[in-house]
């Protein structure tokens, strides 16, 4: 069978793989081109109407809709971040720049895939696209055992993960006789005497994109390998890995498993509750930035979680996956920002980003810097002036009361202010007076920040305050769109 | 369309970000920006036909379709004296911000956090959609909490953190109890929603709505037993911080109860509101008691809004058209009243040296004799002394308590007036304790040697109009009572 293939739909990816190849070989080509690149094709494509291609009659395994174009450009965004933010990085702690441009433009070309695949094998396939060049990249600080014993961590737990999923897949697999989504959707609609096979299954590939969204009690992984991690590695772990896992959830969710929404529906509510819960409290013990940023980003995906926690009751699903997609996107770029920021502080004590005591002062040394991240942590906290994550939490507070779930409302509206808590802490301690042995210096470049840690900054910083303004470019994209 | 709200915004929020970027000159651009808006706050005030039902001056523009927020302002009787006790508040207050030797540290940042909350409060008092009026209400958090941790006193960590957590599970429960009405209602239009009256909701529905908004307004009112953030914020903040916490944050509250929770949802007011009756004038007494006991002035008149507001509740309480009038006119008074309090306990503590009265010692009429003047004439409007702006606001709210609305259990507001009643006696006992204590008798011989400073041109510039407008208030009430009169009876009758 002679496939014709649409190459301006798979244009992203592709340029990005072919980015990677050559820095590889060639680090001295700017990486950042094959970024431009493939934003450029981004425009294009959401000008256009839907794109399908690999199809076999109607079913297709690669679609390019606005959720697919909103997903890729912010991966693409944080992809950029990352990239800018790990040069000083790369420098100071002697990384392979070659490999690692390599391994994080493997890794995104899997991400923008996973957000256009639909079919079950497309998305294992991207999915693991990402993890494998990301546990190369925890490891690669080579020298440092802690990085090492990160990226074992990691790599057991994702292995895990993706057979439990694999079980997962072949369960529904043999129940519906289909690996396409939306004949799965169809097949499930009607009843079958294998109902309860395909159940299990559901719940299995759950559990799996559990692991990859570190939601609790699949997050044993993250605090450990962020800490060990590069602090580029780490950022892109706590962003692009979990949005290209939430993309994965919710396309196997909506479009897959939607007739089994009262299966898994209460299933991810307690997910929810639990993860932010559980997050929040652990993350007001931390004493180190990235630590209380893994444990952050584990609260946070409870947030992301809890409107899909609603289905199965009344509200609509396309306006829940709506909810837990703009969550994603706004969250990506304020966390980027974090992380960009701790970037400037980089390595203390061993410490990638140092402890919340290092940051005493910035306001004093690098005011626009300090200024930057009170914001992004504000908007973390889902509070003005961070009005982006303000939109992001009535977005999902809308979602789960629709939803008829006012119970989880309750819950996160307690846990907005534990999380409160940490991220205030945290920002106080910006504008306190700068201590004797304060470890930010620098010199050269924008304000004593290097360039390139600069304009990551600016970069997510100009996001964030474009979705505070106007929030719609990302609120209310669905699935098909 | 109309300019004029939409100025109200912009104007200090330009000049937020415009103090930025200085920095000798930011108390200048404060001057000059407070001032501006307040002007048109007055102009606002002048151009509304306060006589033609309905909200005025409106602004609605799709703002986020996927949310369902429009960019809705707008103002109404209800809404006018917040907005000009705000602006003025806040051109006072940088007033005495720039008076020589008073300037704060790191000026451009105070101003500019100065301005970042007039922007949240007077967007609070002209939003007519629940969620752009819930945003208002937390872009005044991180600002306050700024204030209060960066130019507080002592014990100001703590205070300040106390004070933005418990506000924001406020908040939280707040917008939980404001998206229950927008899944019945699917409109988030204030000005239509009170049309509706609450048409769409069943019974528990709307009790179940009015505990969650109630509750999370209840927090920054503060209603009794949600107070106890109040006196370590007031007590900590900066002079300051602590005149626009007392004197308009805490009124977001009862605007909230009287702009959203009344209207919108009757059936749950007319279920719960003996309850807020209730805790109200345990407020009253509890507040009272606890002031008499109190031996620091500014945890004294902190705790005194405690009870200030206790009267508030019982006005809204009470679902008539009197008492919610009595509420409003409370809220201005004790806005004026305790403005001033705070002001002038903050020069007091500039010149004794600390805010314990044992430690200041009385006697400070012969020391300081026109800056306790000002404090004796703001006790006793405070307590409600007759021809003065407290007078009114608690006098009504009683009054109001004596005849509540059908459907209320009368007998018991019978109780609540008198409570609230012996709760108006003791507030009398303790400010007369307190001017006792500080303002009389005898001061120690050393004070003398101190020389102290009695009140200087700046700051008379900035309480002067605080002092002539409790005497106004107080001998013409109607100045505040004819346009929130007109409106109260507006939306009433609607239902």
């Amino acid at each position: 069978m002679v496939q014709s293939v649409d190459y301006l739909a798979i244009a992203p990816p592709l340029t990005l793989a072919l980015t990677g190849l050559v820095s590889l070989f060639v680090p001295r080509v700017v990486p950042l081109s094959g970024i431009v690149a493939a934003s450029a094709f981004e425009v294009v494509l959401l000008a256009g109407s839907p794109r399908r291609t690999f199809c076999v009659d109607s079913s297709c395994s690669f679609v390019v809709d606005d959720f697919t174009v909103l997903v890729q450009t912010v991966m693409l965004v944080a992809g950029a971040v990352v990239l800018l933010m790990a040069q000083t990085e790369i420098r100071d702690t002697r990384l392979p720049a070659g490999e690692f441009h390599f391994l994080v433009f493997a890794a995104l070309s899997g991400a923008l895939t996973l957000a256009a695949g639909r079919d079950l094998v497309t998305l294992l396939v991207s999915l693991e696209v990402v993890s494998l060049p990301l546990f190369a990249l925890v490891a690669l600080r080579r020298y440092d055992g802690r990085s090492s014993e990160a990226g074992v961590k990691m790599f057991l737990v994702s292995v895990v993960s993706t057979a439990v999923m694999l079980f997962g897949i072949s369960l529904v697999y043999g129940a519906t006789g289909s690996l396409f989504l939306d004949r799965i959707g169809a097949a499930l609609a009607t009843p079958s005497p294998l109902a309860s096979v395909a159940a299990v299954g559901v719940v299995l590939v759950l559990v799996g994109f559990g692991f990859k969204v570190s939601a609790v009690p699949f997050h044993f992984w993250a605090p450990d390998t962020y800490q060990g991690a590069p602090v580029a590695v780490a950022a892109f772990l706590s962003v692009v890995s979990k949005a290209a896992g939430f993309a994965g959830l919710v396309l196997v969710l909506s479009i897959g498993f939607a007739p089994y929404a009262t299966v898994w529906g209460p299933l991810i509510a307690v997910l929810a509750a639990v993860s932010m819960t559980v997050g929040n409290l652990v993350a007001l013990r931390q004493r180190t930035a990235m630590r209380l940023l893994a444990w952050s980003s584990i609260a946070q995906a409870g947030y992301m979680l809890a409107p899909l926690g609603a289905a199965g009751g009344d509200a609509p699903l396309d306006s829940l996956v709506a909810a837990t997609i703009g969550y994603v996107a706004i969250y990506s770029v304020m966390n980027i920002g974090v992380f960009a920021v701790v970037a400037v502080v980089g390595w203390v004590d061993g410490h990638g980003g140092g402890e919340l005591d290092d940051y005493r002062g910035l306001a004093r040394r690098h005011p626009l810097v300090a200024v930057a991240l009170a914001f992004f942590l504000a908007c973390l906290a889902g509070l003005p002036p961070g009005l982006a994550g303000l939109f992001a939490k009535i977005v999902v507070f809308q979602g789960t009361i629709v939803g008829g779930l006012g119970w989880l409302a309750v819950v996160m509206a307690v846990n907005t202010v534990i999380g409160l808590f940490y991220y205030l802490s945290w920002a106080t301690r910006l504008f306190a007076p700068l201590p004797d042995r304060a470890h930010f210096g620098g010199i050269g470049g924008i304000g004593g920040v290097a360039r390139p840690v600069a304009v990551a900054i600016a970069i997510a910083a100009v996001g964030t305050i474009l979705m505070s303004i106007l929030p719609q470019f990302v609120l209310g994209i669905t699935i098909g769109g | 369309m109309s300019v004029l709200p939409i100025l109200l915004l912009a104007v200090p929020l330009a000049g937020c970000l415009a103090a930025l970027a200085t920095h000798r000159t930011a108390t200048a651009v404060g001057l000059v920006t407070t001032g501006i808006t307040f002007v048109l706050a007055v102009v606002t005030a002048f151009s509304v036909d306060y006589v033609r039902p309905g909200t005025h001056l409106i602004t609605d523009v799709p703002w986020i379709p996927p949310l369902g927020i429009r960019f809705h302002l707008g103002v109404d009787g209800v809404s006018v004296p917040l907005v000009v006790l705000t602006a003025l508040l806040c051109f006072l207050s940088m007033i005495y911000g720039a008076r020589r030797g008073g300037t704060p540290d790191r000026p451009h940042a105070f101003v500019s956090l100065l301005l970042l909350t007039e922007v949240g409060m007077l967007g609070t008092f002209v939003a007519l959609d629940l969620l752009l009026f819930f945003v208002f209400f937390e872009v005044v958090l991180i600002p306050m909490y700024a204030l209060i941790a960066g130019w507080g006193g002592a014990q100001r960590g703590p205070a300040a953190r106390q004070f933005i957590l418990y506000t924001l599970l406020g908040s939280g429960v707040l917008l939980v109890g404001l998206l229950v009405v927008y899944l019945h209602t699917s409109t988030l239009d204030i000005v239509a929603l009170a049309e509706l009256g609450g048409t769409g909701m069943s019974h528990t529905v709307q009790v179940a709505a009015f505990v969650l908004v109630a509750g999370g307004l209840a927090v920054k009112v503060p209603m009794w037993p949600l107070h106890t953030w109040l006196p370590d914020a007031h007590s900590e903040a900066p002079t300051v911080g602590s005149v626009l916490l007392a004197g308009v944050l805490l009124k977001m509250g009862t605007y909230g109860l009287i702009r959203i929770a009344l209207p919108i949802l009757p059936d749950g007011a007319r279920a719960v509101a003996p309850f807020l009756g209730a805790l109200g004038v345990i407020g009253i007494v509890y507040a009272a008691l606890a002031c008499l006991a109190q031996r620091n002035l500014k945890r004294l008149i902190a705790f005194s809004s405690v009870g200030h507001m206790g009267f508030v509740l019982l006005g809204i309480s009470t679902l008539t058209a009197a008492g919610i009038n009595a509420a409003l006119f409370a809220n201005i008074a004790h806005g004026l009243i305790t403005g001033l309090l705070f002001f002038l306990v903050g020069g007091m503590a500039e010149r004794f040296g600390s805010t314990d009265m044992d430690k200041i010692g009385g006697g400070t009429l012969t020391l300081a004799p026109r800056l306790s003047v000002l404090l004796v004439i703001a006790a006793v409007a405070s307590f409600g002394l007759p021809g003065l702006a407290g007078f009114w606001g608690e006098m009504l709210a009683m009054l109001a308590a004596f005849d509540p609305a059908p459907g209320l259990n009368r007998p018991l507001y019978l109780v609540f007036m008198v409570v609230a009643g012996i709760g108006a006696v003791l507030t009398a006992a303790y400010f007369l304790v307190m001017l006792r204590r500080v303002a009389q008798g005898t001061f120690a011989a050393w004070r003398k040697d101190q020389g102290v400073l009695d009140v200087t041109r700046a700051e008379s510039l900035a309480w002067s109009p605080l002092v002539v407008l409790v005497f106004v208030v107080g001998i013409w009430p109607g100045l505040v009572l004819a346009p929130t009169a007109e409106a109260v009876g507006f939306y009433l009758g609607g239902r």
